[in-house]
């Protein structure tokens, strides 16, 4: 489906702190529904390309969570202020307008679409990667698909989004497992050493593995998952000024040589579509 | 309803060459774009003769009220140009403005033949200016390459000759001169600056290529002032741009003696920025303006 043509002001509805990032959510009146790993491209309608003359660009930022409000969506975001451009989104107020245009790109097949007689799912997130995933788990937990997810963080400053991954009790989904490098939850490490270990496991070869998060962290998963023959989709991310195929910024190499644009192309690819998850481009 | 060389606009504003992919904007916000195309003429992204893969990544990185870019012309090359895109930018409901980039004056004429022979390209833009290719710099920066080009050019087709100029360069109106002389029907200014930034993560350069074209509304006043040099030296059109992200802006572009003016970055921002902007400058909104006169530019 088409997203809607140009960028819509939407209003704030809340801004809160998940460990140590923000959520915040807006009001849209006019979108479809997003899939999960498709994203949004964000810019404050007040204090973007103000003093300073940064931030500029809007920022290319997933989707966390969608659901009805009123008469539109509640379209949630997990943010980690890491620039002019984040460090504002993760200030916004109730209340105030946010320019949104999307929803962008492709989103996660469902598992049979990425592997014919697939039987589940590996979830694999890292860091501020784990907010594409929050809407992917709900779906695939409604439609009662096989389930494990696995979360990684740095360390407890570096860690967010917990509540997204919440049954309506409050606690963590049982089908969750943290990593952090730290230790601060869960395992002491990082969290492909438990895609690993599951990955020996028998049945591994009938799951398919999504997975989203830093650079490194998603090499690693494509590799593992190439090593083990075990199908994936990785959301990357690269830098981004438009997010509509419009300035050719967000290009990634292809196997064979040449160049996918991210915004159209993506940002969920097939592991065998990626050359190497490189720093250089994310 | 703008004259521009003999083609009718439903209004002043166009595109900057290689800013909006629009077979790539219909897929993405499906055919409501057509409906409202946010330009009266469209411009291709620079046509080379064989295709070209563009620059390694990292190929952007945003600057104060602007961006750096290192793309590299990505492109299908002439004959995919001819074959796949050019019956899709067709059904664009504006005319079409092919731009092309070449190495030599043999393959330049190569391109602008084939190109022009096709009816649905109203007129062709000489890319003689981008800044990530070598050739580019070395014929706009040259007046008399230039001349010697557009003269080259000139006998192949009737349609409409547009050269993009470089900003790199010390004296642009002698360049516009030059492709006046040689036959040329318009030219259009600003192309990028030349510029660089720094990494922090890295310590290096901060695009793969080391250095980019800097374009956004930092670029605005160097581009005001080249437009007003070049207006003052040449009476063949001049198409405006740099920086231009509203009416007010565009009108500052007229009364420099701009007969058309193109958006670039703003269409990163706002998906409809050029429509935004024709409304605004032909006051057709709230926050729009007088077309201011044209200055005295002598």
């Amino acid at each position: 489906m088409s997203a809607p043509y140009g960028r819509r002001l939407c209003e704030v509805a809340e801004n809160r702190a998940s460990g140590g990032y923000r959520i915040f959510s807006l009001d849209d009146r006019e979108g479809p529904e997003p899939a999960a790993g498709q994203f949004y491209m964000l810019a404050a309608a007040d204090g973007w390309a103000a003093e300073g003359g940064r931030p500029f660009l809007p920022r290319a930022i997933s989707v966390a969570e969608a659901a009805p409000a009123g008469d539109g969506l509640r379209l949630e975001f997990l943010v980690d202020g890491v620039g002019p451009g984040t460090d504002r989104l993760c200030r916004l107020q109730p209340g105030e307008g946010v320019w949104l245009t999307g929803p962008l790109g492709n989103g996660f097949p469902a598992p049979r679409e990425a592997l014919p007689g697939a039987a589940g799912a590996i979830l694999v997130g890292g860091g501020i990667g784990v907010a594409p995933l929050a809407l992917l788990r709900r779906g695939l937990a409604e439609r009662g698909v096989p389930l494990r997810v696995l979360l990684g963080f740095r360390d407890r400053e570096h860690s967010g989004g917990l509540d997204l991954f919440c049954g309506s009790g409050g606690d963590l989904c049982p089908e969750v497992r943290l990593a952090s490098e730290d230790g601060h939850a869960g395992h002491r490490g990082y969290v492909t050493d438990l895609l690993a270990a599951m990955l020996s496991g028998d049945d591994a070869a009938s799951a398919v593995v999504y997975s989203c998060g830093p650079p490194a962290m998603l090499e690693a998963v494509r590799r593992l998952c190439a090593e083990r023959g075990v199908a994936s989709r990785l959301a990357l991310e690269s830098p981004m000024a438009c997010g509509f195929g419009a300035c050719f910024g967000c290009a990634v190499p292809k196997p064979g040589g040449g160049y996918l644009r991210l915004c159209v192309d993506g940002p969920v690819l097939a592991g065998e579509e990626v050359e190497e998850v490189a720093a250089a481009y994310a | 309803m703008p004259d521009f060389c003999g083609i009718q606009l439903a209004h002043r504003v166009i595109n900057a060459s290689g800013t909006y992919d629009a077979l790539a904007a219909r897929r993405v916000f499906g055919d409501a774009l057509l409906e409202d195309f946010p330009f009266a003429a469209f411009v291709s992204k620079t046509i080379t003769p064989e295709p070209r893969a563009g620059n390694e990544p990292r190929r952007i990185w945003e600057t104060p009220a602007g961006m750096l870019n290192s793309i590299g012309l990505p492109n299908k090359g002439l004959d995919g140009f001819l074959a796949e895109d050019l019956p899709l930018l067709a059904e664009l409901p504006v005319p079409l403005i092919v731009s092309v980039m070449a190495t030599s004056r043999e393959q330049f004429a190569r391109l602008v033949a084939a190109v022009a022979e096709r009816e649905e390209v109203a007129a062709i833009e000489l890319n003689v200016s981008c800044p990530n290719v070598h050739s580019g710099l070395i014929v706009g920066e040259q007046p008399a390459e230039t001349e010697a080009l557009a003269t080259a050019l000139r006998p192949l087709t009737e349609k409409p000759l547009i050269v993009k100029l470089t900003p790199n360069v010390a004296d642009p109106a002698a360049v516009a001169v030059g492709a006046e002389q040689g036959g040329a029907d318009a030219v259009s200014l600003i192309n990028t600056l030349k510029g660089g930034a720094l990494d922090p993560a890295s310590g290096g350069p901060a695009l793969a290529a080391g250095h980019g074209g800097l374009s956004g509304p930092a670029v605005r006043p160097v581009a005001l002032h080249q437009l007003r040099a070049v207006s003052a030296a040449v009476s063949i059109p001049r198409i405006g741009m740099g920086g231009i992200a509203s009416g007010a802006d565009a009108a500052e572009f007229v009364a420099f003696g701009a007969s058309l003016v193109a958006v670039g970055t703003e269409s990163f921002r706002d998906p409809r920025a050029g429509s935004r902007v024709a409304a605004e400058l032909e006051g057709n909104l709230p926050g729009g303006v007088e077309v201011p006169a044209l200055l005295d530019l002598e």
